[in-house]
Parts: structure tokens; sequence; C-alpha cells
């Protein structure tokens, strides 16, 4: 089996690529509802109405959408460097952290200037913790999928210290929870009756500027330079190190940004279930943009369609919801494949 | 309790090669596909899912050895997965791995959730006992913290050995040591770098999924989701600090859980002014200490991430 | 059907990458104990047909058939089987192992306990004594000269009994004086039956050794005879098609003195001397050319001009004024245009399209970028301005560099190299991998820019190109640099000897000292 290089990709090829691999990973995951007994076609339709049915289920799926954006945006732009940003569940929760610090009474602001505020100090604190490895891997060669990987671990544990301890909300009933956020903090409800938050404009908003960025920017440029070819972006005199710290601040910014709309917009106060793994799903979703930051926007939409479906198709038809993740795992394996056939055609020998 | 007294104590060293345990199965494996050219960072999922089957099997009434080979074959499995994309097609190996760890987990969650509908304790199983070698066990306090240990812990030790035998003393192992180094070296000696690399990983993920099966159904007697915690990626770490050579792939996983077991005692002795998250903190700082002390040099095998595609300009 | 005296035939075989023809229905045979040289200008895919006789690639169409057995398999085992090896131009050997491992890897089966390694180096130093190809089985390869390593991929062959040996490029890494000792090694062979296929683009040494010419252009076959009918010149015509007007040299008087290196050295990271007290003039109306075999210190040669190294002793000066900072934007900045060795390696981002490319070195300036934004319609129209006056032909702003030919590729270089006007250019490899329409276009480029008063230097392995180039020549040699000879009256051979190490003689004495 050899694989050889296309001369050209047709446009209709790159576009249907990810939409072949998501059917393909629906066609094999039958197989798992098959297993749970229930019917198929009803537990797809389940899950689609479960993701997108009626306005309350929109809603919810663009609440989950959120946080998912901004994740998957920071590994995005982390990847393009080739930074293997893997800590985003680290830098969310870096980011709520800083939030509910900030944002439970500490300081007072008007609204207009408090939401701000907020975002600010945890793009700070989740771009200063990405800051740790990213040094770590210009200035003493220390792989950053490591030590990102296992500075999740500890900013988990440090928050379950804070939630357990000093942080406590006393009038959480013993629950491991923080203070509420104070009212000028919280993100605006967007539509009556459910829980969608301005979060959302604030993620669609990342998503066009960062974009704008890659494409139109020095900044940009001088990313994926690095990303696609470091020692010629450093022969032409492109700052490596700079490039690099520069987009780990940027990216650890984005994924704790995902903490704070979830504090201050989602929960409105911090616990340790803010996140089921967004950090780690926005690595999927990334890959399933094919790091486009606008196709960020779309892969964020049916993930968490499938995690919010997979919910309500679990409460209907008895299949577990991991489903959806099993799901999310095997698109991003699949967008992978898919995507490199639109570069690549296998000949058989 | 004296710090130093705790050296002298039984309880200690032989919780200390427990712990060692699944590390060196898991640092050995990883070792193994590293060698070979490819990082498996589907590691901390392989071992998720190998400490799921492994009990699922003894919980349906199957045999404790039969369990290890269940797991291993799943490991193989994963590890065969993990080739398609890495090896064959030659994608990244980050986003591989991160995409096998995702699914390995996802897809264990899933069948335990189907196989066990509705439990809300996880239910037990009768793990490995103790297995005290003949003899060696009578030696005081050496022999119950290190010859009174279950048989995996053993298999563990030996297999130390057995990788490195292989690697440096005979052909097949010479054939993944080049085939990490330069794999054209490799292909012009007609051999196949995609079938040495292919079997590299899945050997290696064989064992990083006994290493799960071992914290199910050796040290523990149930399966918890989220039990793997980040074992996996010590396992990366600890083969970094190895430079990639059994012997101190031993050496690394036996200190790093003696570190572990220290951790746990001045935090039971300690508890009221150090809080025990700061304890639980301490593996993975470790991890990365160790890291920065050893990436300086860290001699990474030449071909360590780079894709080989045959037949290509 | 075949002679028994053919040992190895080719047949019909026909071989595309996307919409490149590398071998368009090409056969011939060889026969046993002679040689038969595979001429072609680079490109013209001589290593491509290599590469499926030996089972790296499988053709589209035809076959191969070795001692009467057709191929089938498309990898080397086959190959290595029926007796073929076959020695690559980039060495395919694993650095950190020694001798002896990487020649028996693949000689026994791969499940067996024990490795008889005991048993191998009796056998590797038969071999080397038999054919005087001395090399010490336990030394690690990565300790091996340029010579040695290709000693070793001989034997990797003899080991494995080859019949027919493939030599790819052999001598392009090779001292003249080496390369004469591979000959008589061959001649060796040839008397003991073997029979070789010998990849060359250089005639004089085809002419010394081969008994039959094969010469392809762009994939095609187009002459096979024996070297009885051949002449130079008929060979020459038959590789490049009409003859290109080669650039005449002109001479020049030089300028003002433009760079000035005094006794500079280099260290690598490990503390090793990699450039040992090099002292060196450039001035205008120049061309310098720098021969040696390649290891020979070049890389941080040219590395310091370019700015990715610093010295750690000496001075460097720009026309006088002394530098203290060494990064790439200050040396271009500096007007130093700097074209790297490694195209793909270091000179372009394939999967950046042209225009970005050719700003590469100059997107922070005011022209391309005003407060962080890029100048999109400048980016544009400057690249626009480049292809045209470059000749990028079949390339727009936004194709991808990737997917050009290697000439064109080079001309993005160029493009954004020249277009400042340098005052120094230091070219290393300029023309490797070329052919010679692209070659002579960047020896046109370099003798255009003399003319207008830049300083150039040449970094070459090419004796040739750098005889008929350069106004001075100089050698370099484990780190050590020759002084400048003027360009007349020097020749191949004497460049030889020295970059074989003669003539620097308290060299070993350093060597031994840093040991």
């Amino acid at each position: 089996m050899q694989l050889e290089p296309r001369t050209h990709t047709p446009l209709w090829m790159t576009i249907s690529a990810p939409i072949i691999a998501v059917f393909v990973v629906m066609i094999l995951c039958s197989g798992l509802i098959l297993w749970a007994g229930a019917p198929l076609l009803q537990s797809y339709v389940a899950l689609a109405k479960g993701a997108f049915g009626s306005k309350f289920a929109i809603a919810e799926t663009l609440v989950r959408a959120t946080p998912l954006i901004l994740t998957g945006l920071a590994a995005a732009v982390a990847f393009r460097a080739k930074l293997w940003n893997i800590g985003g569940e680290g830098q969310l929760y870096m980011g709520a952290l800083a939030a509910t610090y900030f944002g439970t009474g500490m300081i007072n602001l008007p609204a207009p200037l408090m939401i701000p505020f907020l975002f600010v100090v945890g793009a700070i604190a989740g771009g200063v913790l990405l800051l740790i490895p990213a040094l770590l891997k210009t200035r003493l060669n220390v792989d950053e999928v490591v030590t990102t990987l296992l500075l999740n671990f500890v900013i988990l544990l440090l928050a379950n210290y804070l939630l357990f301890g000093p942080w406590k909300d006393p009038m959480a009933m013993g629950w491991p929870q923080g203070a509420p956020i104070i009212d000028e903090g919280i993100l605006p409800k967007l539509v009556a009756k459910t829980r969608l938050h301005g979060g959302l404009i604030f993620a669609v908003l990342a998503s066009i500027s960062v974009w704008v960025v890659m494409t139109k920017t020095k900044w940009g440029l001088e990313i994926r330079a690095v990303g696609l070819n470091q020692e010629a972006a450093s022969f032409a005199g492109i700052p490596i190190n700079k490039t690099i710290i520069r987009t780990a601040l940027i990216s650890g910014g984005l994924a704790a940004c995902a903490g704070v709309t979830e504090v201050a917009g989602t929960k409105e106060y911090l616990t340790l279930d803010i996140s089921p793994g967004f950090g780690y799903t926005g690595i999927a979703v990334a890959m399933l943009a094919g790091l486009n930051p606008l196709g960020v926007i779309v892969a964020a939409l049916f993930i968490a369609g499938i995690y919010n479906g997979a919910d309500s198709m679990s409460r209907a038809m008895d299949v577990s919801n991991y489903i959806a993740d099993v799901i999310t795992a095997a698109s991003l394996l699949m967008v992978m494949l898919a995507v490199m056939l639109t570069r690549m055609r296998i000949r058989f020998s | 309790m004296d710090f130093f007294d705790m050296f002298l104590n039984v309880g200690f060293w032989a919780a200390t090669v427990r712990m060692a345990t699944p590390l060196i199965f898991g640092t050995l494996g990883e070792l193994i596909c590293e060698r070979a050219g490819i990082l498996n960072l589907g590691i901390e999922g392989i071992m998720t899912t190998g400490a799921m089957v492994a009990w699922m099997w003894v919980y349906q009434g199957g045999d404790l050895w039969t369990a290890v080979l269940v797991a291993a074959l799943f490991g193989m499995l994963f590890g065969y997965l993990h080739s398609i994309f890495s090896v064959y097609m030659g994608l990244s190996q980050h986003v591989t791995g991160i995409g096998i760890t995702l699914l390995a987990t996802s897809l264990s969650y899933y069948s335990f959730r189907m196989l066990l509908p509705g439990v809300t304790t996880p239910p037990k199983i009768i793990p490995f006992q103790p297995l005290p070698i003949p003899l060696l066990s009578d030696i005081p306090v050496i022999g119950e913290a290190f010859f009174t240990q279950s048989p995996l812990t053993y298999l563990a030790f030996v297999l130390v050995g057995v990788v490195a035998y292989i690697l440096y003393r005979t052909p097949v192992g010479l054939a993944v040591r080049m085939v990490g180094e330069n794999p054209m070296a490799v292909e012009v000696q007609g051999i196949d770098v995609y079938k040495v690399r292919t079997g590299a990983v899945m050997v290696g993920s064989a064992f990083m999924a006994v290493g799960g099966a071992f914290l199910t159904i050796s040290v523990f007697d149930a399966f918890y989701f989220d039990m793997i915690n980040g074992r996996g990626w010590i396992c990366v770490a600890l083969v970094i600090f190895a430079s990639w050579r059994p012997g101190k792939a031993l050496l690394g996983a036996v200190l790093f859980a003696a570190f572990d077991a220290i951790q746990i005692r001045v935090q039971q002795s300690s508890a009221s002014f150090i809080p025990y998250q700061f304890f639980l903190m301490m593996p993975y700082v470790f991890s990365i200490l160790a890291l920065i002390i050893m990436s300086r040099k860290a001699a990474y095998p030449k071909a360590l991430l780079v894709p080989f595609r045959r037949g290509q300009r | 059907m075949a002679d028994t005296d053919t040992v190895l035939r080719v047949q019909n075989i026909t071989k595309t990458f996307g919409d490149l023809i590398a071998n368009d229905a090409i056969s011939f045979s060889l026969k046993k104990g002679k040689v038969l040289s595979l001429l072609g200008e680079n490109g013209a895919g001589k290593t491509t047909l290599m590469n499926i006789i030996f089972g790296h690639y499988s053709a589209d169409d035809g076959y191969i058939e070795i001692f009467g057995n057709r191929l089938s398999a498309s990898n080397p085992a086959e190959a290595i089987a029926l007796g073929v090896g076959m020695v690559h131009q980039h060495f395919t050997l694993a650095d950190n192992l020694t001798v002896l491992e990487n020649v028996i890897l693949g000689t026994e089966p791969l499940w067996k306990w024990k490795q008889d390694k005991s048993a191998g180096r009796r056998r590797l130093r038969e071999l080397s004594e038999e054919f005087g190809l001395h090399v010490d089985p336990d030394a690690d390869i990565k300790s091996l000269t340029v010579g040695e390593k290709q000693r070793v991929e001989i034997l990797k062959a003899l080991y494995r009994g080859a019949k027919i040996l493939i030599l790819d490029e052999p001598t392009a890494v090779l001292t003249p004086q080496e390369s004469d000792q591979l000959f008589d090694t061959l001649r060796d062979m040839l008397a003991r039956g073997l029979s070789v296929i010998f990849i060359s683009h250089k005639l004089g040494e085809v002419m010394a050794i081969a008994d039959d010419i094969v010469v392809l252009r762009h994939g095609k076959l187009v002459a096979n005879f024996p070297i009885a009918e051949a002449s130079r010149e008929i060979i020459a015509e038959k590789m490049v098609g009409e003859a290109v007007p080669q650039p005449e040299r002109q001479v020049m008087e030089k300028g003002a003195e433009l760079l000035c290196l005094d006794t500079v050295s280099v260290q690598d990271a490990a503390g090793q001397k990699i450039l040992k007290s090099v002292s060196f003039n450039l001035n205008q109306h120049q061309i310098i050319g720098i021969a040696g075999v390649s290891g020979n210190g070049q890389k941080p040669f040219s590395d310091l001009i370019s700015g990715m190294c610093k010295p750690t002793s000496g001075s460097v000066s720009l026309s006088g004024e002394i530098v203290s900072v060494f990064e790439p934007q200050k040396m271009v900045e500096s007007g130093i245009g700097r074209v790297p060795e490694d195209r793909h390696v270091q000179g372009v981002v394939g999967d950046f399209s042209v225009e970005e490319n050719m700003i590469l070195e100059s997107y922070m300036t005011p022209r391309f970028s005003k407060l962080g934004w890029l100048q999109r319609k400048n980016v544009s129209d400057h690249a626009k301005a480049l292809i045209k006056a470059f000749d990028i032909r079949g390339a727009g702003p936004e194709t991808i560099v990737r997917g050009l030919s290697g000439g064109n590729m080079q001309k993005v270089i160029l493009a954004r190299v020249l277009e400042n006007n340098p005052e120094i250019i230091l070219a290393n490899q300029p023309t490797r991998g070329l052919d010679v329409g692209a070659a002579t276009f960047v020896h046109e480029q370099l003798f255009e820019a003399r003319k207008g008063g830049a300083g150039v230097i040449l970094i070459s392995e090419d004796l040739e190109e750098l005889l008929a180039v350069s106004d001075q020549i100089a050698v370099m040699y484990h780190g050590q640099l020759s002084k400048l000879m003027p360009v007349e009256g020097v020749t191949q051979q004497q460049l030889g000897l020295l970059m074989s190490g003669e003539g620097f003689a308290t060299q070993k004495e350093t060597k031994h000292n840093a040991a």
C-alpha cells in the first residue's frame, strides 16, 4: 500500500470530507445502539430532537457549544503553530478560578465593565498557565504535550482544594461550590426562559477575531509559518520563541474564557463539574473544523448537539449517554483520515 | 511517626513495589512504541480499557490469567488502530494518540454501562492474591516487602529484563531500535518498516492494557471511572526520564512509586496542616520536574514523530 | 529469450507522480561484469528508476527481470534476495548504531533468541579485506567520515551477496581522490563478476568507468549505446537537449571591502569547535567559491553569515563595522542576501503561497504590514512583479509553493533575496538538484549582481561549477578555511588534495587536542 499526494484537491472534496467522515461514524456507532437493544431509527430521531428539536433544545445546545467554541479555538490556534496544547481543561478551570476570585465580590464594577474585566482576568490566568509549558518548551526543550496534560490534574486538584476549603460557599448546604458571581458579572440572558447567555456572542466574536488574526495580520503569518516549517521561519528571521509564547498566551487565554462563560454564564458559580471534559473535546472540535476558526463554530454546534442529543436519547432509549463521547472520539479520528484522503490517494499494489 | 522510620517499614516497601507495577507496565509499553518511532498518547485510554475488560472478564466468571490475556488482546486492538493512523497513514501522532485515548476511554465506559446497567456501587471481584515466593519470602522484612506480591508484579519485573534482552540482543530488537532511528535504513535491508512499527505499537499497547488490568484485578477489586487518573501520562514522562532504556524505566517507576508512597504516608501523618489535595498533586509535579531535569540532554530516537511514507518522493 | 549474459532487464517501465511522468516506457539491460552508466540531468528520472528496480516504488507499467526472475513485490526484500544491492544517494544508516548492526539487520530471521554478532563481525572483516573497504565493525556510524559511511553502504550490499550493485551519485560527496579509490574498488568487483549500474551527471567519471551508457531526459530514454560510440559532446547533447549557452565569467576589478572575518571560531552546543579561526575577506565585484566535502564546516560558516549562529571568538565586520548582533533579520537588514542550502527545509514554507514566501524576510516592513495588518494588495502586487521579473512560469501569487519544480522554487527564493539588491550574497548550494537550464539562470543572476557591485560567496560541492563561476576559491576542511586562490591556474586535483586535508598542516594536532 502506498500513499501518493494529489496534485489538486477540488473544493467539494474539502467540504464534503468532514461530512462524510461524520456520516461513517454514525453508521459505525449504530452497532453500539443496536447492542443496547434500542431501535436504531427512533434512537437517532431522539438524538436529533434532543439536539435541535425545540426552542429549549436548541438553546441548550447553544449553551453547550459556547465553551466548546472557545476550547476548540484554543486548540486550533495552538495546533496551527504545532504547539501541542492538550491542557485546555486545566486552562478552562484556571479561567473559572480567576472569575470566581475576582467576580464574587472582591471587585465591584458596573456590568459593562465587570463582564469584560472577568474575561480579561480569566484569559490572563489561562494564558499564564500555558506560559509555563511554553517557556519550558522554548527554554529547556521540555515536551509540552506531557506538561500540559499533567498540569490539568494539578489545576483540578487546586480547584478541588479551594472548593472544599477556603472558597467553599457556606450557603451551599455543604456542597463544594464557590460563592455566586455578583449580579454585575453575570452574562446577560439572550432568550427568556432559557439558559442561553451572552457567552455565545463572545465565543462567536472570538472565532471571527481569531480568523482575522490568522489570515490578515502579521501575527497570523508568523504563527502559521512557525507551524508549517519552523526551520524556514527561523532562517527568514521570524522570531520563533516569541511566536510560540504569543500563541500560548492566546490559546491559553481562549480556553480560560470557556471557564469564564461557564462560571459567569451557565452556572453562575464555580463547581467541580463545570466542565465535562470541554478541554479535551475542544481538540476534537478543532480537528473537525480543520483548524479553521470559523469552522470551529460549526464543529462545536455539532458536537454540542451530539452530547445534548445523547442525553435525551439515553433518557428515552436506555442507551448510555457515553455514546456521545464515543461519537466525538470516533469523529476526531475519522475526520483526520478523511482530510488526509483529500490530500493523498491510496494506491494498493 | 519519625520520617526515617518509614524506610524500615515493610508496608512502605511493599506499597512502593505494588504502586510501581502499573507504571512499569505502562512505561515499558510506551518505551517499546517510542523506540520504534511512534509516540503513543493512547496510553491513558488503553490502560482504562485494560482495567475495564480484565475486571469485566473476571466479573462475568472468567479466570484471572485469562483476564490478563483479554486485556492484552484489547490493548493490541487499540494499538493496531493507532498504527493504522500513525504508521500506515502517517498522521499526527499527537492527535491520533489523544483520539485513541478518548475513543478507548469512552468505549470502555459505554460498555461498562451497557453490561452493568443501573449499578450504583461498583460490584467487586476476587482479585489476584499475593503469591509468596518460596524461600525468598521467608527473608525477614525484604521477603515480605518484595517477595510476597501479586504474580503480576513479578511478571512486570521479569518483563523489564525480557524487553531489555529483546531490544539489545535479538534481531527483532535491532529492527525496532533501527526503525526508530532511521526507518529508511530498515527499509533498504528488505524489512517492512510498517510491520515493525505496527508490531511494536501493538505489543507496547498490550503492556499498557495489562498495566491497567493490574489496577482492577490485583490492587483493587472493582472498576471505577477515572481510575487511571493520569497514570498513563506519567508513564510518558517516565520514558523520557528513563532516556528510552528499560532498566532506567524500572528505576524511574520504582523511584516514582516510592515518592508516592512517602507522599501518602506523610499525608496521613500531617493531614491536619497541609490539605491532602497538595499531596495528590505531587505525582504530577514530580513528573514535570523529572521532565525538566532530563529534557535538556534527552536523546530522542531520531525518527520519533516522523512518519515514514513508502514510495513517496 | 534473454541471453545468459543479461543479469538485469528493465522493460517498458513507466511511473507517474501526479501529473509528472518520472519514467516513460524505459527499457534497457545490464550485462554481467559490465558497468552501465545511467546519465541525465537532475530531475530526469534516474533515481526514480533505480528506486523501482530496488523495490522502493512500484511501477505503473512494465516490469523488471533479474537473472530471469520477474520482480513482483514492491519492496526491497525481493530485489535483495535476487542479488541487487543499492548505495543510495542519501545514506541509509542509523547514526547511533554500529557499523555491524547496520550491516547485519535483515540478514538473519527476525525471530531468533540470539543474534550471532561474532559470525557477522568475522564475515564483515573478511569482506573488508577482500575488497579493501576498511572500516571498524564496532564503530558507531556517527563517528565515521562520509567516505567511510559510503564504504559501509557498499559492504551492506556485498554482505547480502549482491551480484548487481546500483550506485546513485556515489561521488557527489567524495573528494576526487576518494572517487578514484571508489573506482578502484569497483574495478575489483567487476573482475569478480559483479555488475554495476552507476548513476551520475558528471561526464568525466562516466567516460572513465562505464561500458554502456543510458541517457534519460525528462523521464524518457534518449540514448543507449556502448562507450566506444560515445563522446563527451554527444552525451552532453543527449542529456540537455539543445545546448544551453553558458554565461561567461568576466574579469572585474574588485571594489571596496564588504565583509571581513578575522580569526572567527564557532562552537556547537556540545562545545566542539566546528569553525576554527577562519579569516576571510569579500570585496565588491567578487565571487568567492568555497569548496569542500560536505560537513567540513560549511554549515557553521554559512550559518554565521546568515545570522543563525554566533562566533565564540574572533570578529565579523561588514563594510568595516564590527557586527555585534547575529540574528537573521539583522543580517538581512545589513544587506546580506541569503540563499539557504536546502530549499525545502530552510528556503521556503512549502504550504505557503508564492506571495507569502516572497515576503517571509520582509513582512514586518511598513510596505507589507501596518500596525500588524498585512497589506494584501502590496503583498500580491509585489509577488506579481517578481514572478514576471524572474520568469517563474506556471505560478501565480497564490500558488502553493510545494507544487513548484525545484528550479521555480529556487527562483522564488532568488527573487526574495535579490530584489533588495543585497551587497553580499551568500549562495549555499544554489544549483543543487537543478537542471542545466535552471542552474544557468542562477549563475546569470549571480553574475548580474556582481556586476551591480555585490560580492558573492558561493558554497558548492561541484568543483566544475566553482571553477566556472568563482574569481577566487578557498577550501574548507575540518572547520578550517584555506587561503584564497585565484581561480586561474587552480586544478580540480589541487582542490581535491586540499579537500582531503593536505596542506592543513596544523590540523591533525588541533584535532587530537580537541578529542
